[in-house]
């Protein structure tokens, strides 16, 4: 803004246009032309480099090799995956598996990182100096040692297979990783996801419906007990209604492996608790830092109306803690994201790892870092974008 | 009541003082202060004295009691149990020094040395002065000097025989005081009035900051070679290093813009109206406070850049944990992963814990100045 005022307070050379450096208006102009001519030669140099190379390896651009059959085989995976299929359905296994410890890892974090920030502000010593210890310690180590460490314990410390411990009936646990029983595949499934839904739908109009009545009359509904009574409520009268089936698919030792139920691999257990534990430190400091920068007066005046201490933690110190706590979570978030990456290192069938396959195997190298980059650009665009929509949600409305 | 003197109400002499309430006073009051206030309090400091008490004296057990001295072979230590530190006598210098020829050991050392004594000089504030920088010259070259050896009678040894602590200590040292000068750069483009520098410096930040380390080192390890012309090539630790200076100079310029956001608008507006220039003012009065606040931040970023370097070992390097790795997997050595990976995290933590307490420290007197 500055610049600008000072641009019209110059007047221009009368009978023509100069092209002194001393006039701000040139200088900007010939400054940004400058950089950017410097940035256009240096990416016009990498290119033309690349391309000399390419054409001298005869390596062909391009994405066609996502057609190709990937012939490499995958641990682990959400969807049907054959060796004989493309690299692309190989690269969106990749995709789904990095998604999936993500999701599971932001929310575990999240939930043991509240618990340990809300410890180190207890009253009790012993609690608080415990987690302050935890914090001080996970912090403070590289995350892949961790992760090395938590991959060693199962891979290394547990029995093989046909030694597995057996601590309930139906649970295995090896080397291979943690076997669960799961129900067995029944239609009443679908009725209660059905189930579910309605509730959901069946909460938001409850809710509209008591606000706008409590802001009508000023009588409060007990909004909590009736959301919880209807989400858990409408599924089991589904699962009742349905029979109340009890099969389980409990995991059997056949060949050198369990089969049946659900497993919890090395790797996937490796990463997860790796990622937890790590991203749980700092999300307490987090946490801690939004609690405290609530005023004490807040409570006190909270307390002095006659509120109770639940809801004054509910609705006057959480809202404005929030409001501190949102914008360096969601970095803590993206961090958790990216560092899911480190599969690599332990041989979890992440998209860094797929796509190091597949660049190993095709020697596409551009293609396959610029597949992954391209993927975590967008994950981490959609966890800003969502996160930022919900800080403008919580944002104080100013007047 | 013979004894005192009383004239009326008035109390004279002096009355010895009252001890405080034994209930506010004294290890009981204080274990009811801070174990015991309320019920919950109190069952769960019951509870976690009860789980300290089954951990604690298995894990001394191991670590201390029953653990295997010095000199035990690896046979011995797996039928009995407990810690075998043998792994560590025995891998300390290949851990600490990878592949560096045995009998030259002694100049990796003295690197680490150096490094640290740097380091620890540029914490105190007393030496913020020009000459620092020099310093750092000297030294990092006297680390060439010494790595590289070639000259004064040193026989060269070459890089890709560098490991250990010194390879993460150089690692971190020379990213860090490279990306520096360059994020200072990024930081104030991305404040810049010019549309063209600003959207540069962001498209790069943001880029950097969205992608994982991961997808970086492997660009350095896989695409720096096409980019460059054919003939001219990188070896690998330099292209990791030049990757790592990508990276940290984007996280950080976020973190010195931080410290130019805070910079009152009356400063911009009294460096103009002293007629100074863009880098005049900048230099003079802009970056000296900007750089001050941003500290905290910067060794914020500085620790988990330290923590970072561990993730050469992915493209083939042999840092502290690469080391570590690889003498796991010598046969007569594996399954000691406990004792192998809890001393290198003690190294990692020894040295992220003092910045992080440097970083504390600092921000409380940065603070006792703004408060005057």
């Amino acid at each position: 803004m500055a610049s600008k005022t000072r641009d019209t307070a110059r007047p221009s050379a009368p009978g023509g246009v100069s092209f002194s450096l001393s006039d701000p208006t040139v200088r900007a102009v010939f400054y940004q032309i400058l950089v950017v001519g410097m940035v256009i030669a240096v990416g016009w140099f990498l290119i033309h480099n690349t391309l000399d190379n390419l054409s001298k390896r005869s390596i062909a651009t391009g994405f066609g090799f996502l057609e190709r059959e990937a012939s490499f085989g995958i641990g682990e995976s959400l969807i049907d995956y054959h060796p004989r299929d493309s690299y692309g359905r190989a690269f969106l296994v990749g995709v789904l598996n990095t998604l999936k410890v993500s999701i599971i890892g932001v929310v575990l974090a999240t939930v043991l990182g509240t618990l340990i920030g809300v410890a180190r502000l207890s009253s009790n010593w012993l609690i608080a100096k415990l987690a302050s210890t935890y914090v001080e310690i996970v912090r403070n180590i590289p995350p892949l040692l961790q992760l090395f460490f938590w991959y060693a314990l199962v891979s290394e410390s547990m029995p093989p297979v046909r030694q597995a411990l057996n601590p309930i009936p139906g649970v295995f646990l090896s080397q291979r990783g943690l076997f669960v029983p799961v129900p067995s595949a029944d239609p009443v499934w679908g009725t209660m996801a059905f189930a579910l839904a309605i509730a959901v739908i069946a909460v938001i109009f409850l809710r509209r419906w008591a606000n706008s009545r409590q802001e009508r009359t000023g009588q409060p509904f007990p909004i909590g007990s009736a959301t919880l009574g209807l989400l858990i409520g409408l599924p089991l009268i589904a699962y009742i209604a349905g029979g109340a089936p009890t099969a389980l698919d409990v995991p059997k030792l056949q060949g050198f492996n369990f089969v049946g139920g659900v497993v919890l691999t090395p790797e996937f257990f490796a990463i997860l608790v790796g990622l937890v534990v790590y991203t749980a430190a700092f999300i307490a400091e987090v946490v801690r830092s939004g609690i405290l920068a609530v005023n004490w007066g807040q409570t006190e005046a909270s307390r002095a109306l006659g509120i109770d201490s639940g809801k004054t933690l509910r609705l006057v110190v959480l809202p404005q803690a929030l409001r501190v706590i949102v914008p360096p979570l969601t970095s803590q978030y993206l961090n958790l994201t990216k560092n899911s990456s480190l599969a690599l290192a332990i041989g979890y069938p992440d998209l860094v790892s797929i796509a190091n396959t597949t660049l190993n195997q095709t020697g596409q190298a551009i293609e396959g870092v610029a597949m992954i980059m391209g993927t975590y650009l967008v994950i981490s665009l959609g966890i800003s974008i969502f996160m930022n929509w919900y800080n403008k949600r919580i944002a104080l409305v100013e007047r | 009541m013979t004894d005192n003197v009383h004239t009326g109400n008035v109390h004279t002499g002096s009355i010895p003082d009252e001890r405080p309430p034994a209930n506010t006073v004294g290890p009981v009051a204080w274990l009811r202060n801070n174990l015991f206030n309320t019920w919950y309090n109190a069952l769960l400091t019951i509870l976690i004295a009860w789980l300290l008490f089954k951990a604690i004296p298995p894990l001394l057990d191991w670590l201390i009691f029953s653990a295997n001295s010095f000199g035990t072979p690896p046979q011995v230590c797996r039928q009995e149990g407990g810690a075998c530190w043998t792994f560590v006598s025995e891998k300390l210098r290949f851990v600490m020094f990878g592949t560096f020829p045995y009998d030259e050991q002694w100049r990796p050392l003295i690197t680490i040395v150096i490094i640290i004594a740097l380091v620890l000089a540029s914490c105190d504030r007393r030496f913020w002065k020009p000459w620092l920088g020099l310093l750092w010259i000297a030294g990092l070259t006297a680390v060439g000097v010494l790595m590289w050896g070639g000259v004064l009678g040193l026989t060269y040894v070459e890089n890709t025989l560098w490991g250990g602590l010194p390879l993460t200590l150089m690692l971190s040292v020379v990213g860090l005081s490279v990306a520096f000068p360059a994020s200072v750069l990024l930081a104030l483009g991305r404040r810049s009035q010019l549309p063209a520098i600003r959207v540069i410096s962001v498209t790069y930040i943001e880029l950097i900051r969205g992608v994982p380390l991961i997808s970086l080192l492997f660009m350095a390890s896989v695409m720096f070679p096409l980019f460059l012309p054919t003939g001219v090539n990188f070896d690998k630790l330099l292209r990791a290093q030049i990757a790592f200076i990508m990276f940290a100079a984007a996280y950080m310029a976020e973190a010195i813009r931080g410290g130019l956001q805070a910079i009152p608008k009356g400063q911009y507006e009294a460096a103009d109206a002293l007629g100074l220039n863009y880098w005049q003012a900048m230099g003079k009065i802009i970056l000296p406070q900007a750089l001050a606040i941003s500290i905290p931040p910067l060794v914020n970023t500085f620790i988990s850049f330290f923590k970072d370097t561990s993730l050469v070992i992915i493209i083939g390097l042999y840092d502290l944990l690469g080391t570590a790795k690889a003498a796991l997997s010598d046969p007569a050595w594996r399954g000691f992963y406990r004792e192998a990976y809890l001393f290198i995290g003690v190294i990692y933590w020894v040295f992220c814990y003092s910045m992080s307490k440097y970083s504390q420290k600092l921000e409380r007197d940065l603070h006792r100045g703004h408060r005057r």
